[in-house]
């Protein structure tokens, strides 16, 4: 049946009528919220006197964080989780991607599936499990360490009593950092596995002929060429690091842990606005925390970026 | 096109006759609809205690139908305080507990009950003395009305309190003589005294505070955590956690539950329905084991407390109609028992404490007949001023006594480094 030209799209307002979908959900979640929120920073505001209730206060909120020694505490939680997290992912995916590369052929596709599979899990589920892993009486990793405390050697290293991973502030931060770390880990090795195969193989048997061992090779030829991936990676694990706040919500049961160990910057402004009900001050910290994401963006790309090519 | 056409004026005439007939039939089904719906929110189980008042309610009000909208606790707070920031979405009656009547008093967006046409001062005398307190702000202006109320007690296992020698009157004469009773519990038994010693202190701070001052912040935002009651908090504190009288377990922990189910805690400081939940699920083979007493040293808190409030944003025609609702919820006392009876909810109205229910029995607690008990308590708790400030320091002086308790930190400088902290906001 033909469409009736009153029903018809003309070709210059397809595009507007196709996008529209994306367009105005991205306003009404992602802009607006960003606009608001921007707008709150400068103002005082009593959430539960209704919207006519707010007062301009000009900086006043960002003088107040700046000088908060909770937020301070809170940035360098942050900065901790992110390198404690976010280094070894790294150091570990590019060899693990390597090895896999040059090792798996017909298992490769499930070896990289079982890393990824972490990544593609539900964070709270994760963090959920995890806690009652972590617990200090009941938990299976306390089992599994003190079992492991009998073995000849390995035993000296391991802690003679219980570790209380979710109370102790000195424990719970390695207990997020190892949550995390295991997560990306997987998602770090496809990424790398992919730029990997991106090098073409005739270099390196023009390496092997000119007689540069295995490692020699990595070190020579993978690891430079996978510099764009890395600077990719890296910059992805710095944003991702300091918006930590999944993880480290569920395992401290969204309070940040004893003496605020497990607090990062987004728990603490997430806490400031719905338990201690200070709108304003909140959105000034998430304007701060962008602040401290874009100027370390800007690090990475300073010291990563590969030379020769426009950002 | 012209076929078209066509076809839409038929489709359209289809349609507006079944709608028609639909009207009609729906009308002939039910001759007598509710004119008018009145949105209550709770949680649970107060929207059970809601549903089960409907009866009466639809009895006396025929023709105004009753919608609960019941979410989890912690949500259905949240989404409070968004409808009251927004203006949408608000119900016309909602439930509130304790914690939060006092946060959104300092607001502006519930209705003042004690102005016509509420007019809740003249029925003052019929709540619980402290619990109309709590509902009540700085400016005198009356936010809520009282449902139910958790008076505090101090349950314990008599089991091993006469294994170790010990008498109710030696747990609940000072302070010192329960700590003292404690290291004769953990010596004959293995048990420890207490869940955490945080449990202590924060009955200890609630004595002895100034009439018109808060928990931390006195009327004038002056913050008060160096006074003496702290110091001796942090010291009694201290002092259980030196002689491992308690065993470190947050409440509502798997290791806490865990330690009433094992008998690892002898004695918990909590509100009366505590003994509720442990009959239900938390340690239902202890049945017997338990008695319940005052805390000790004539201490007495409160431990949580529903109150119903109306949203000022709510249309005229349904605020008389949510006050009517709330006088029936609060001021009846039939509703107010059944509550009791059915789930638990210590009632706020005076009325009812001369029910013959408050002289039975209670099995769990050893057929202890701990309602008078309760009831004692209730009329001698003193509200205490809520300031904005309080839930965070609540966080600051847990995390000082954690560094008190963990890692020897001295109580002078834990209490001034709390200070300084507070300090900072307490004007916010």
């Amino acid at each position: 049946m033909k469409i009736p030209s009153s029903l018809r799209m003309s070709p210059e307002m397809a595009p507007y009528v196709l996008l529209s979908p994306f367009v105005l959900l991205f306003l009404v979640f992602g802009v607006f919220p960003l606009l608001f929120s921007l707008y709150l920073a400068f103002q005082s505001w009593e959430p539960t006197s209704g919207l006519e209730a707010m007062k301009f206060v000009g900086l006043d909120n960002f003088a107040f964080a700046l000088q908060d020694d909770w937020f301070w505490k809170s940035l360098k939680n942050t900065g901790w989780l992110a390198i404690v997290s976010g280094v070894p992912q790294h150091l570990v995916a590019i060899p693990l991607a390597y090895f896999i590369h040059s090792s798996f052929q017909v298992l490769r596709n499930v070896v990289v599936g079982a890393y990824f599979m972490p990544y593609i899990t539900s964070t709270v589920a994760i963090a959920i499990l995890f806690s009652s892993l972590f617990s200090t009486d009941y938990g299976l990793i306390n089992v599994g360490l003190q079992m492991m405390s009998y073995v000849p050697v390995l035993g000296w290293l391991m802690p003679q009593n219980p570790v209380d991973w979710l109370n102790d502030p000195e424990h719970i931060k390695p207990a997020i950092s190892m949550i995390v770390f295991w997560r990306y880990v997987g998602f770090n090795v496809v990424l790398y596995l992919a730029a990997l195969q991106t090098i073409p193989k005739d270099i390196y048997e023009a390496a092997t002929m000119d007689g540069a061992g295995r490692l020699q090779q990595f070190w020579f030829i993978t690891l430079p060429n996978l510099k764009p991936m890395i600077f990719f990676g890296v910059t992805l694990s710095v944003i991702g690091g300091l918006q930590l706040f999944e993880e480290p919500f569920i395992l401290t049961g969204g309070r940040g842990g004893s003496d605020q160990a497990g607090m990062t910057t987004a728990i603490y402004l997430y806490r400031m606005a719905f338990d201690f009900n200070d709108f304003g001050a909140a959105s000034a910290m998430s304007w701060l925390l962008f602040i401290v994401v874009a100027l370390l963006t800007w690090v990475t790309n300073c010291l990563f970026r590969p030379r020769g090519t426009s950002v | 096109m012209r076929c078209w056409l066509f076809h839409s004026w038929q489709i359209l005439v289809v349609l507006s006759l079944t709608g028609i007939a639909l009207n009609k039939a729906q009308a002939q089904q039910i001759p007598t609809q509710p004119h008018q719906t009145l949105t209550v929110a709770a949680y649970p189980a107060v929207d059970e205690i809601v549903k089960s008042a409907l009866p009466l309610w639809n009895h006396l009000h025929p023709d105004v139908e009753v919608k609960v909208v019941s979410r989890q606790f912690t949500d259905h707070h949240t989404a409070m305080t968004t409808a009251l920031s927004t203006s949408f979405y608000l119900p016309d009656v909602m439930a509130l507990e304790v914690g939060y009547v006092g946060r959104f008093a300092q607001g502006g967006g519930l209705e003042d009950l004690s102005l016509e046409p509420y007019g809740i001062k003249s029925f003052q005398s019929h709540y619980v003395t402290y619990a109309f307190q709590q509902a009540t702000n700085h400016k005198g202006a009356v936010v809520a009305a009282p449902s139910d109320i958790g008076p505090g007690t101090l349950l314990y296992r008599t089991d091993l309190l006469v294994k170790s020698g010990v008498s109710e009157a030696d747990l609940t004469q000072s302070w010192d003589s329960y700590v003292a009773a404690g290291v004769k519990i953990k010596a004959a038994t293995g048990a420890y005294l207490m869940a955490h010693a945080r449990d202590m202190k924060d009955i200890v701070i609630r004595t002895g505070i100034k009439p018109g001052d808060g928990l931390y912040f006195d009327s004038q935002s002056n913050v008060l955590v160096t006074s003496p009651r702290f110091v001796r908090a942090f010291e009694l504190a201290r002092r259980v956690r030196q002689q491992k009288l308690d065993a470190k377990v947050l409440a509502w922990s798997n290791e806490w539950s865990e330690g009433f189910k094992r008998g690892t805690i002898a004695t918990q400081m909590s509100g009366a329905w505590l003994s509720g939940h442990m009959n239900n699920w938390l340690a239902p083979s202890t049945r017997g084991l338990w008695r319940a007493s005052q805390l000790p040293e004539h201490s007495f808190a409160a431990f949580g407390g529903t109150f119903f409030a109306i949203p000022k944003g709510v249309p005229a025609a349904h605020k008389q109609l949510a006050w009517q609702f709330i006088q029936l919820m609060t001021l009846n006392r039939e509703v107010q028992l059944g509550a009791f009876k059915a789930q638990d909810a210590f009632p706020a109205l005076i009325e009812t404490y001369d029910d013959p229910f408050f002289e039975q029995p209670i099995e769990f607690l050893g057929e202890q007949k701990a309602r008078v008990v309760w009831r004692e308590a209730a009329t001698h708790i003193t509200a205490i001023a809520v300031h904005k400030q309080d839930s965070f320091a609540d966080e600051v002086i847990n995390t000082e006594l954690d560094k008190v308790l963990d890692r020897g930190k001295d109580i002078t400088i834990a209490l001034a480094d709390a200070q300084r902290l507070l300090k900072q906001r307490a004007y916010r």
